[in-house]
């Protein structure tokens, strides 16, 4: 295996490591192929670049804060930063890529949108971008997933996406990628696909993690700001298909004193059966167009995983993540569904801040790491909790 | 000489490749469905293996992997149905599949094995070039299977003897749109085929969409060597509980 430069750089066939590449059928191919011979280049045209940070200071309102959390940092006692990605338009950082991607869909002349999602994050935030575009929006999403998350269902449809229910398999976000991949074959000319996180055949794990580079990016200015240095101790981000944590990770990864820790979803326990925690359950395999640790079984089945978080409810991981793990640049953690519930109330009485479920995963970590009082350490908040409520209210006595 | 390219030299009518799914619809009717495939004029036979997520195939086709699945068809388990399976039947057999599944067993422990049991060929549609020549190709090719590519309409000339090059057996030529039917459509799917056939490539096409009974069959195999039959043949399986009765009637107004 050729030796690899940097960890954020996969090689022309899009491999980190041993994970990555393009699995993909023929009838995908011009498709992946066209985009995977342009997006280098569009991302480095000026007019691009300045189009892309024009939308993201006035639309999308970043930069987003890095926010001291006092009461957290006593708790802990340590000095504890809150990457605020939940301030940000559609209160998640999904919109960062998905205004990356249809700017690059526009350059490459697509007239037509299509997007998978699973509690409806990505599913809003590109709805969002196609209203601001003029495209024509449609989003695949889980039968399951549709009863489960009817405000977002109703806030794509508000902004005049069409949903389409995905009914084949497990009816949920697997499913729903299962989908739009299709729809994709079936529209080879005039369609992009955005995917919602740093997953799929190479370009897109490439493509998606440079858009989301924007929250480390910001992170080394403001820590500067705050600490006098542009690097923390760690970094904390939460992981499903990654792609917050490869964002909040990107400008740290080449410097190895920063300690990284991505933290899945363990659901009911690593070991319960219900589960989304794909480093510790996942083996090497092949899923939605790229190799990386997959959770299946014995003959290959895909299986279906669980966490309380619908946005961490993925069987697989992106091949730069699996290439992290598997080569100890970054620390695998997990919490189960209590962990992140415990931690969603404590952030929420503690700073007056009501974190999506997925954060709550990275922060429930932080009473497990032995931090000293000197370190510094950077939670991404991916997303706010709103969307999370009903949940939230039915737990209130976890408190 | 490959018994698929034994095949295609001899024979002097267009070829009828027809899909079945491994353990559909029962776990233990592969070799029955297998056998009144050729019973009853089957050329060659495709037998899927069933995968969770089928991203090449369509609705009926994934419906009859997930029984599949439920009634415990796995890679393994289809190995043993086929031991032996080649004093019942003589036709070529290619297994159709995803990579995961090949990967899971082992790559080269698949091939060898699928080899030694009398598989012809493989079908991998999301085995692409790059990692075909990058590893996976010599274990196949060391194993004396053949290895079958897809095209597309949207395949370019020079993909397409890119792709003609690295197969064996026959070419796979699919639609990237599958809403084929109406006449508009017809003619397009026409045109592409006789464009295909053309290029005078090494290998012989097979057409594998929208074919369902004996004028699409005509249609599809006019410029070419003959068809593949999938969702129908699945879809008759699925009415009748009598797997015998069902293939006959519907291979008999296909080949009569």
């Amino acid at each position: 295996m050729e030796k690899k430069l940097k960890w954020t750089e996969p090689d022309q066939w899009g491999y980190y490591g041993e994970f990555g590449g393009s699995y993909i059928s023929e009838m995908l191919y011009p498709n992946v192929e066209e985009l995977r011979q342009h997006y280098v280049e569009i991302l480095k045209d000026p007019s691009f670049i300045s189009e892309f940070q024009l939308l993201l200071r006035d639309y999308a309102g970043r930069p987003t804060p890095l926010f001291y959390a006092e009461r957290l940092s006593d708790k802990y006692k340590s000095q504890i930063y809150l990457k605020r990605e939940d301030l940000c338009h559609t209160g998640a950082h999904k919109i960062n890529n998905t205004i990356g991607q249809i700017l690059m869909a526009i350059r490459r002349g697509k007239k037509r949108i299509i997007a998978e999602t699973g509690a409806g994050q990505h599913g809003v935030a590109t709805a969002t971008v196609c209203a601001l575009k003029g495209l024509e929006c449609i989003v695949y999403m889980g039968e399951k997933d549709i009863e489960r998350q009817a405000p977002n269902v109703a806030r794509m449809k508000m902004m005049g996406a069409v949903v389409i229910p995905a009914v084949s398999g497990s009816k949920t976000l697997k499913d729903a990628t299962n989908e739009a991949i299709r729809d994709w074959i079936n529209h080879p000319e005039d369609t992009h696909y955005i995917i919602g996180s740093v997953v799929g055949p190479h370009p897109y794990p490439d493509m998606v993690a440079r858009f989301q580079s924007v929250i480390s990016e910001e992170m080394k200015k403001q820590l500067e700001e705050h600490t006098g240095r542009t690097i923390p101790h760690r970094v904390i981000a939460c992981v499903g298909g990654g792609s917050n944590a490869a964002g909040a990770f990107y400008h740290f990864l080449e410097n190895e004193e920063v300690e990284l820790i991505a933290v899945e979803a363990a659901g009911e326990g690593v070991d319960s059966g219900k589960s989304a925690a794909t480093t510790a359950l996942g083996k090497s395999g092949v899923l939605h167009g790229s190799k990386s640790l997959v959770m299946q079984t014995d003959d290959g089945q895909v299986v279906e995983p669980h966490s309380i978080s619908a946005g961490l409810d993925y069987p697989g991981i992106g091949p730069l993540h699996a290439d992290l793990f598997k080569r100890g640049r970054a620390k695998f953690m997990n919490a189960t569904d209590e962990d992140a519930l415990k931690a969603a109330f404590e952030l929420s009485r503690l700073e007056g801040i009501i974190p999506a479920l997925e954060s709550a995963h990275a922060l429930s970590v932080l009473g497990k790491i032995g931090l000293k009082p000197e370190e510094t350490t950077v939670v991404c908040l991916s997303g706010r909790g709103d969307k999370d409520l009903a949940t939230y209210m039915k737990n209130m006595d976890l408190k | 000489m490959s018994r698929i390219r034994i095949l295609f030299q001899k024979k002097n009518k267009k070829v009828l490749n027809v899909y079945c799914t491994a353990g559909f619809p029962q776990l233990n009717s592969t070799i029955e469905v297998m056998q009144a495939l050729e019973k009853n004029g089957a050329d060659i036979i495709e037998l899927g293996m069933p995968y969770s997520d089928p991203l090449a195939d369509g609705p009926v086709i994934q419906a009859s992997s997930m029984v599949a699945i439920q009634n415990g068809m796995t890679v393994k388990e289809l190995f043993r149905q086929l031991k032996g399976f080649r004093e019942k039947i003589s036709v070529p057999v290619v297994l159709m599949g995803y990579m995961n599944s090949a990967l899971q067993y082992g790559f080269e422990k698949f091939c060898e094995d699928a080899s030694a049991l009398g598989v012809d060929g493989l079908i991998l549609p999301d085995l692409p070039i790059h990692e075909f020549d990058s590893y996976y190709g010599a274990i196949i090719k060391k194993n004396n299977l053949d290895f079958i590519f897809l095209v597309t309409p949207e395949t370019s000339e020079d993909r397409i003897r890119e792709l003609d090059k690295r197969s064996s057996g026959f070419i796979y030529a699919v639609s990237s749109s599958s809403t084929t039917g109406s006449d508009k459509d017809m003619s397009h799917v026409d045109a592409y085929l006789k464009k295909l056939s053309g290029y005078k490539l090494n290998n012989p096409v097979l057409v594998g969409f929208g074919i369902k009974d004996k004028e699409s069959f005509e249609k599809a195999s006019r410029h070419t060597n003959g068809a593949i039959i999938g969702s129908a043949y699945i879809k008759a399986l699925q009415q009748s509980n009598d797997v015998a009765k069902a293939t006959k009637e519907f291979l008999e107004p296909v080949l009569n």
